[in-house]
């Protein structure tokens, strides 16, 4: 007989269990989905920046044979937004309109053609006001106000100081100061934003298809919205084209939809075009940054100053969060103390911003990595050297109270140093010149880290519920579905949810089934943001898996006639003692049946108390999680002197996760990251001429294509965090950040300049190295700053 | 004005009447009820609704449906043999050549339609016949391990 072991799940390369689906055309994304008399939904924007409004004029659009509703902000006088205390939101402009582009009336019709035809009868009168496309010009004396319970346009104003930067920096050897600008970005995930909703009004019941990340936060908004009873809303997530972000708020798109199909009495979809993807924005704020940091000689960082100007767009959003995010996470990668930090998220007459992968820290980690590649090359220490010199040891509390129990960051560090060469290729000290060149192209390496945290340790949305919740169905066919509010978008959490159950259960995968995303069946998430799906659901299966498995001992043992702890579980095999026959998996399940019929099990997963941040300033909870990841990158570049053109040859990255429960999906998401992170450095922005968005479509939102894409070569290191599930912490986002460096620390490598705008394109290059040339510097000379 | 389409969609012979200005992709989409191809740009842009017109690949959206009157039209939905799937599309799901799965269709056609003019690829035809697709998940890198996999598959005699 074969010895019977229990089957091993995780550690290895598993493809998502729901990738046939996929790559056969069978998974259906909202776009693809029909319903019986279906609608079709269109919006008509303000093609005004800020502008009372005067007068909505629908009645000859209702009049065209074919429209069937035709909804304004005159139907909803509520507002939404993610945070409970910042909802500024309408979903249809009531009285103004803030961006160009804003939702102002929606019409459903028979089919496209027909409400296509109908926007252009819609009137929009209005009293045009004053109008703010850049924080300096909203925070100006005399700015014309977005929103009145927002004075001066300050969304939110950040300060603290923890230590003292003036005896920091005394006691500094080097005091630096640098300014940067990185530009708006946005997620521009592949799926265009869509919804299918559909009303019964013989029951008076909505249900929403959206394609969100936190189907949650879409039904209590759907609610608040509709003023419907949350009883009577269901909300079902669709596969998911992507996120990054943008979809952790509930939008306008759906709540539009909701409108339309309970004024039509009948179900609505609504696909929206690329353009309006864009405009409905939620991306990354543009953001200018003044740092200032203090070292000492041998690299130890003394005082860090930062100031932090974000231009959030018209609403609040996640707003007060990222600014706060953009502070409390100069702290946890690094051992700071004396920290000053002056944060303003500012409102404007542009579309909102939102959380982007990486929320908060990705614009001050590229100030921060480059301010200390720059201080490094000034003192002649190697980059590496200088984060050497500021470790943190773990576990430890930092001065803002974020509680950090497992620190892989060090051998991040060592692993991209000997993969990528970087003693023999870069050298101690740095060249500071680039060490290679070939008629035009100089070539340079670059270093930086970055570090995110695997969800926030408070929700938004503070009920006082554990943080998550997952549930097993164990029936008489013997197989076990795992049912689950975690939102799959592609990240692969219903794949993490399987192999985690099996894995307690010793199970074969195949035995484990997973339900998602129907509001009717499955138990409330929080939702796929901030990377907090494989470290709290995750836990929260593990807890469900082990009870099952208990009440399966427990039926086992009474069939042995042996005591529970005798039992021996082997996955397909209980046995008491090696001696014994043991019973089936079959055999248990139905011998388990017998007490309670059909068995469900509950997991939570609660975050512990001293993981939520601290009180030492206003806000202080935000960057408060269980785990931090951590990464360490180096790119090598080739830059054309001739032509200002960068090319990304390699890149190393080495990302802690804590523990690869699946080492595939690392290495996507950890690539996956690092990309995002080269399209915002080199080519993506979304601009805007007088709040115009001139950049709405995949070829002026210039996102590298496969021709301009480096190979990344992924390095895992597993620092197993005591409270991760089997160790493991987040993946997805903590390595974008660390690109941006260590492109810009690349190219200073090779050329002597500097770059503190993003993004890096060639045309900025080539006109620093014009400016150059015409100084009559030729090539000489040490990094410094681009010319502006 | 309304034509008679007469094609071969996915290796069934397939007649409608539809309208002049009626776009492949919607025509797929829309008329036969094929969401596998998708739209993902106002465009040309991305890719995502690449199908091949007799093995070649041609974004869809670009395309007016009455122009493939008389060809052979295949989608993602094509591909395989027996419910098992193909070599690219065994490529994409085992070296996680797809993560959210939008552009993956898109992506698969281009790759077959390579496949089957190139059974042998290297890495720069690969980056050559897929550089009108965008990807945002992968940063692309398991897309090329996807199809060079798919390749050996190919070689070892699964359909592309």
């Amino acid at each position: 007989m074969n010895e019977v072991v229990a089957a091993h799940n995780i550690g290895g390369y598993v493809p998502m269990v729901d990738g046939p689906d996929k790559v056969s055309g069978r998974a259906k994304y909202t776009a693809d989905l029909v319903a019986p008399g279906l609608l079709a939904g269109r919006i008509f924007r303000s093609p005004y920046s800020h502008a009372e409004i005067v007068d909505v004029d629908v009645t000859a659009a209702l009049r065209l044979p074919g429209v069937k509703a035709i909804v304004t902000g005159a139907d909803c006088d509520k507002t939404f937004g993610v945070l409970p205390i910042a909802r500024s939101e309408h979903p249809l402009a009531r009285d103004k309109v803030r961006y160009r582009g804003e939702p102002v009336a929606a019409v459903a019709a028979v089919d496209d053609a027909t409400a296509k035809r109908a926007l252009g009868l819609i009137k929009l009168t209005v009293r045009e006001l004053p109008a703010h496309y850049t924080s300096q010009s909203a925070m100006a004396e005399g700015a014309s106000n977005i929103h009145a319970q927002r004075p001066n346009n300050i969304e939110r104003d950040v300060l603290f100081e923890l230590g003292s930067v003036e005896q920091g920096f005394r006691q500094a050897d080097l005091v630096r100061e640098g300014t940067y600008d990185c530009a708006e970005v946005c997620q521009n995930q592949m799926e265009m934003h869509a919804a299918l909703a559909c009303y019964d009004a013989e029951r008076e019941r909505m249900t929403v298809y959206a394609s969100t990340q936190v189907p949650y936060y879409v039904h209590l908004m759907l609610a608040q919205i509709l003023d419907m009873d949350m009883s009577r809303i269901r909300v079902i997530k669709p596969h998911v084209g992507g996120g990054f972000g943008c979809r952790t708020e509930a939008l306008n798109v759906e709540l539009i939809t909701a409108l339309l199909a309970r004024r039509a009495g009948g179900s609505v979809r609504m696909m929206i075009n690329r353009e309006e993807t864009f405009i409905t924005h939620r991306g990354r704020p543009q953001t200018d940054i003044r740092l200032k940091l203090g070292m000492r000689k041998d690299g130890k960082i003394t005082a860090v100053e930062c100031e932090c100007y974000q231009r959030g767009g018209a609403h609040s959003g996640y707003g007060i969060v990222t600014i706060l995010y953009s502070g409390s996470m100069l702290y946890a990668i690094y051992d700071l103390h004396n920290v000053k930090y002056i944060g303003k998220r500012v409102l404007t007459n542009t579309p909102p911003c939102g959380a982007f992968r990486g929320h908060g820290t990705v614009d001050i980690r590229f100030a921060f990595e480059s301010l200390l590649d720059e201080m490094a090359g000034e003192l002649s220490l190697d980059p590496l050297a200088v984060r050497r010199a500021n470790y943190l040891t773990a576990p430890t509390f930092t001065d803002n109270d974020l509680m950090v129990n497992s620190y892989g960051l060090p051998q991040c560090v060592d692993w991209v140093e000997q993969a990528s060469g970087w003693r023999a290729r870069r050298g101690t000290p740095p060249k500071g010149e680039g060490s290679i060149r070939e008629g035009s192209i100089r070539k340079g390496l670059g270093f930086a880290c970055s570090h995110y945290i695997s969800g926030a340790s408070k929700p938004v949305n503070w009920t006082g519920e554990p943080h998550a919740t997952v549930k097993i169905k164990l029936d008489f066919d013997g197989s076990i579905v795992v049912l689950s509010g975690a939102a799959d978008i592609g990240q692969g959490s219903s794949t993490i949810l399987v192999q985690t159950v099996a894995e307690v259960l010793g199970l074969d995968l195949s035995r484990v089934r997973v339900v998602t995303g129907d509001s009717e069946v499955v138990p409330k998430d929080n939702g796929s943001y901030s990377s907090r799906v494989t470290f709290m659901v995750g836990n929260a299966a593990i807890d469900a898996a082990q009870n099952l498995k208990r009440v399966l001992v427990a039926a086992a043992a009474r069939k042995l006639e042996a005591k529970p702890e005798e039992i021996e579980c082997l996955g397909e095999l209980y046995r008491a003692g090696a001696q014994d026959k043991g019973l089936t998996f079959n055999e248990v399940v139905t011998e388990a049946l017998k007490d309670t019929g059909t068995i469900t099990v509950t997991g939570n997963y609660s975050t512990l108390p001293q993981s939520h941040g601290g009180k030492k300033y206003r806000g202080a909870a935000i960057g408060g999680t269980m785990g931090y990841s951590y990464s360490a990158q180096v790119v090598e570049v080739s830059v054309d002197e001739d032509t200002g053109v960068v090319n990304v040859d390699k890149v190393w990255v080495a990302h802690d996760c804590g523990k690869a429960l699946n080492r595939l999906t690392v290495e996507g998401q950890v690539q996956g990251s690092v990309w995002m992170g080269m399209g915002q450095a080199m080519s993506e922005e979304t601009a805007y001429h007088d709040g115009l968005l001139i950049t709405g479509n995949m070829l002026d939102y210039r996102v590298p294509t496969i021709q301009d894409s480096p190979p990344i070569e992924v390095g895992i290191v597993e620092s197993n965090d005591p409270h991760g599930p089997f160790g493991a912490k987040e993946a997805g986002e903590g390595s974008l950040a660390a690109f941006l460096p260590a492109l810009t620390n690349a190219i200073a490598d090779a050329i002597g300049v500097r770059f503190n705008e993003l993004p890096v394109t060639p045309d900025r290059v080539f006109a620093a190295l014009e400016k150059r040339r015409r100084a009559g510097n030729g090539h000489a000379g040490k990094a410094g700053r681009a010319p502006s | 004005m309304t034509r008679i389409l007469e094609l071969v969609l996915n290796g069934r012979r397939r007649v409608d009447a539809v309208p002049d200005n009626l776009l492949l992709l919607d025509y797929l989409r829309e008329v036969v009820g094929l969401t596998g191809t998708k739209t993902g740009c106002d465009g040309g842009e991305c890719g995502a609704c690449t199908v091949l017109v007799d093995d070649q690949p041609r974004l869809s959206c670009l395309t007016l449906a009455a122009t493939v009157n008389g060809q052979r039209v295949d989608t993602v939905e094509s591909l395989g043999h027996d419910g098992r799937l193909s070599a690219v599309q065994r490529g994409f799901h085992e070296k996680l050549g797809a993560q959210c799965g939008y552009c993956t269709p898109g992506f698969i056609m281009a790759s077959a339609g390579l496949l089957r003019r190139n059974p042998h690829p290297s890495e720069d035809d690969i980056r050559a016949a897929l550089g009108s697709n965008i990807c945002r998940c992968t940063g692309y890198v398991k897309i090329i391990e996807a199809v060079k996999y798919a390749a050996e598959l190919h070689a070892g005699g699964v359909s592309p």
